[in-house]
């Protein structure tokens, strides 16, 4: 019997919470439910995920599937894909999606395979035709050069989702759902490859993939102290620092801090670049943020084609002064940025 | 040890964006006049992880390349670079295959080679940046697969495997073969000398067709691409000017937060 699941959510949580880009797909999936009058439900594996499995609850889901063992805290794609397999050929969704997150990116190309069903990765927008409940799943493709629009051919339709590209919607603790609890034995026979140590970055600081607000420096900072800048405005934001290629090759920033075709891609609400020429290279990383604001002394950068504000100057002129008089009117607004 | 890296040609990256096409009719990416296909620039960071090997294993390593056109200078790079053999998978059904039926294509070549102790390949190609045909060849072979890798060392039938995640990174370790998936964090490909310029010259190249690996028409898409279009970019930068950087700066701050 149909269990009418529309769109079933691979979930992540973040220190026992859902993580950004899980809200977010909820928020999103529970608008599509709605207007083919289906059912959102996502899925968890973990441990203890009761309070994890209200807020998703709260967050829009109607059905939440529980795989509870200790051995799932942390993901390994072996384990996960024998107990996600399983489930998703019993919920049978029409529409299953991941986040573009280092877990979604290892995990949907392998579920997909072993689903028999298609896959797109990385896309910023779902359109789902009411009564066929076909998606049209739209995606940047050449570097973000081009929007390529698809659909699946198999069942469930599958997709990853970029971060920052769906709206989370408000906590509601008094909305009902269902929890389901999901068979969590592993067959230890099909552990291939095993986690021997594990190493966090950024612990003091705000992930770029998360982050709402990104200062990127480019290759006109001149200097790794430079950066220090960067990071004095990125705190007063709430947001994270970045960099394009030409600082992480000069060894002035970590690699990790990469924006670009070859680093991270981001969309955050507002993007700062500093002194970034804003090479396609560069611009496939960040060309989805919602606000771009572009500080640099050439006016013919090819980063002003792209940015909605901009300032033509020397980022050493213009930043100290900008820094202290944002810094005063988010004191006056109780440090909101509202980005 | 045998090793197999996947490697694929694409447009150029990094050419401007006035540079690029599309033939909307066709649903593809014009090739530009003047600018060369490249391989794909993680593909290359794959071809640097699996030289790393065979600096210090005994180790064969073969660059395997599908397309429709494949571009001989180009990829004779990889041959010029240390890799000791190249084969190149060339049929007009490959321009437009979706990443599943590319990756089952180069699963059959990889086991018409005689199968592979390691598999490299770039994170995702720089065209479509799916990142999902190294996955699928390692479900193909039924092979463990790890993704996103910077550091990798082989020893002992297992491979030792630093990869990078959204919060920082992990090790993993996993008995050969493996399919592994290299991010640009390992490395740029080394430079070319004239002298490997040279023994590329000798070195063994195969081109196969589709019924070389007894497939007759390649697996059925599991998508459908509807469209590919260039998005418009009519967005007018708004440039905030005033009469010092002082003054720009507080109207940029106001425009932003107030």
């Amino acid at each position: 019997m149909s269990k009418n699941i529309v769109i079933l959510i691979l979930g992540e949580f973040v220190k026992g919470t859902l993580s950004n880009i899980t809200r977010e797909m909820l928020g999103g999936g529970r608008e599509s439910a709605d207007n083919v009058n289906g059912r959102l439900a996502l899925m968890l594996l973990g441990d203890n995920l009761e309070l994890a499995a209200k807020e998703a609850i709260a967050y829009g889901a109607d059905d939440v599937y529980l795989a509870e063992n200790p051995e799932l805290v942390t993901y390994q794609a072996d384990t996960y894909l024998q107990i996600i397999e399983k489930a998703v050929k019993d919920v049978e969704p029409e529409i299953l999606l991941t986040g573009q997150t280092s877990i979604g990116r290892d995990l949907a190309p392998r579920l997909a395979f072993r689903l028999g069903t298609g896959l797109c990765m990385d896309c910023v927008r779902l359109d789902i035709e009411p009564i066929s409940r076909i998606v049209r799943m739209t995606r940047p493709v050449y570097g973000c050069k081009a929007l390529a629009v698809m659909i699946c051919k198999t069942k469930p339709q599958m997709a990853s989702i970029r971060p920052g590209t769906m709206k989370s919607g408000e906590q509601d603790r008094s909305r009902k759902g269902q929890l389901h609890a999901l068979a969590a034995d592993i067959d230890i026979s099909q552990i291939r490859v095993k986690v021997t140590a594990k190493v966090d970055e950024q612990m003091d600081s705000v992930s770029l993939d998360n982050a709402k607000v990104v200062v990127c420096g480019g290759r006109g900072m001149g200097s790794a102290d430079s950066f220090s800048m960067l990071e004095d405005l990125a705190r007063l934001l709430g947001g994270a620092v970045g960099a394009s290629r030409p600082p992480c090759d000069a060894g002035w920033i970590p690699s990790t801090r990469q924006i670009g075709l070859t680093g991270k891609i981001v969309s955050p609400n507002l993007y700062i670049a500093v002194a970034v020429s804003g090479s396609s290279q560069h611009m496939a990383g960040c060309a989805e943020s919602r606000t771009i604001v572009a500080i640099n002394k050439d006016p013919e950068a090819n980063i002003f084609a792209t940015a909605h504000y901009g300032v033509v100057g020397d980022y050493r002129e213009i930043l100290p002064p900008f820094i202290r008089h944002t810094s005063e009117i988010l004191q006056g607004k109780g440090g909101s940025t509202c980005y | 040890m045998q090793i197999v890296v996947c490697i694929k040609q694409v447009l150029d990256p990094e050419m401007p964006y006035s540079a690029f096409r599309i033939d909307p009719d066709g649903k593809r990416a014009i090739p530009p006049q003047g600018t060369p296909p490249v391989i794909s620039p993680y593909d290359e960071n794959a071809l640097e992880a699996a030289l790393r090997v065979k600096d210090v294993h005994e180790a064969k390593v073969i660059a395997l390349s599908l397309g429709s056109r494949l571009a001989r200078p180009v990829l004779n790079k990889p041959l010029a670079a240390g890799i000791d053999e190249l084969v190149l998978i060339e049929d007009p059904v490959a321009a437009d295959l979706d990443s599943f039926a590319s990756a089952s294509i180069l699963a059959a070549a990889i086991s018409k080679l005689g199968g592979a102790d390691v598999v490299f390949t770039g994170r995702q190609a720089a065209d479509w940046d799916a990142g999902i045909a190294g996955c699928a060849i390692a479900e193909e072979l039924k092979m463990p697969c790890i993704t996103v890798a910077r550091k990798v060392s082989v020893q002992n039938g297992m491979v030792q495997v630093e990869r990078l995640l959204s919060d920082g990174s992990e090790v993993v370790e996993a008995p050969l073969p493996c399919v592994i998936t290299v991010d640009s964090e390992l490395g740029e490909l080394r430079q070319i000398k004239m002298q490997g310029l040279i023994s590329a010259k000798k070195k063994p190249v195969s081109a196969w067709k589709l019924s070389d690996l007894k497939l007759e028409s390649p697996p059925p898409p599991r998508c459908e691409l509807l469209e590919l279009y260039i998005p418009e970019r009519k967005r007018v930068c708004e440039i905030i000017t005033g009469e010092n950087p002082e003054d720009a700066a507080i109207k940029l701050a106001n425009r932003l937060f107030e």
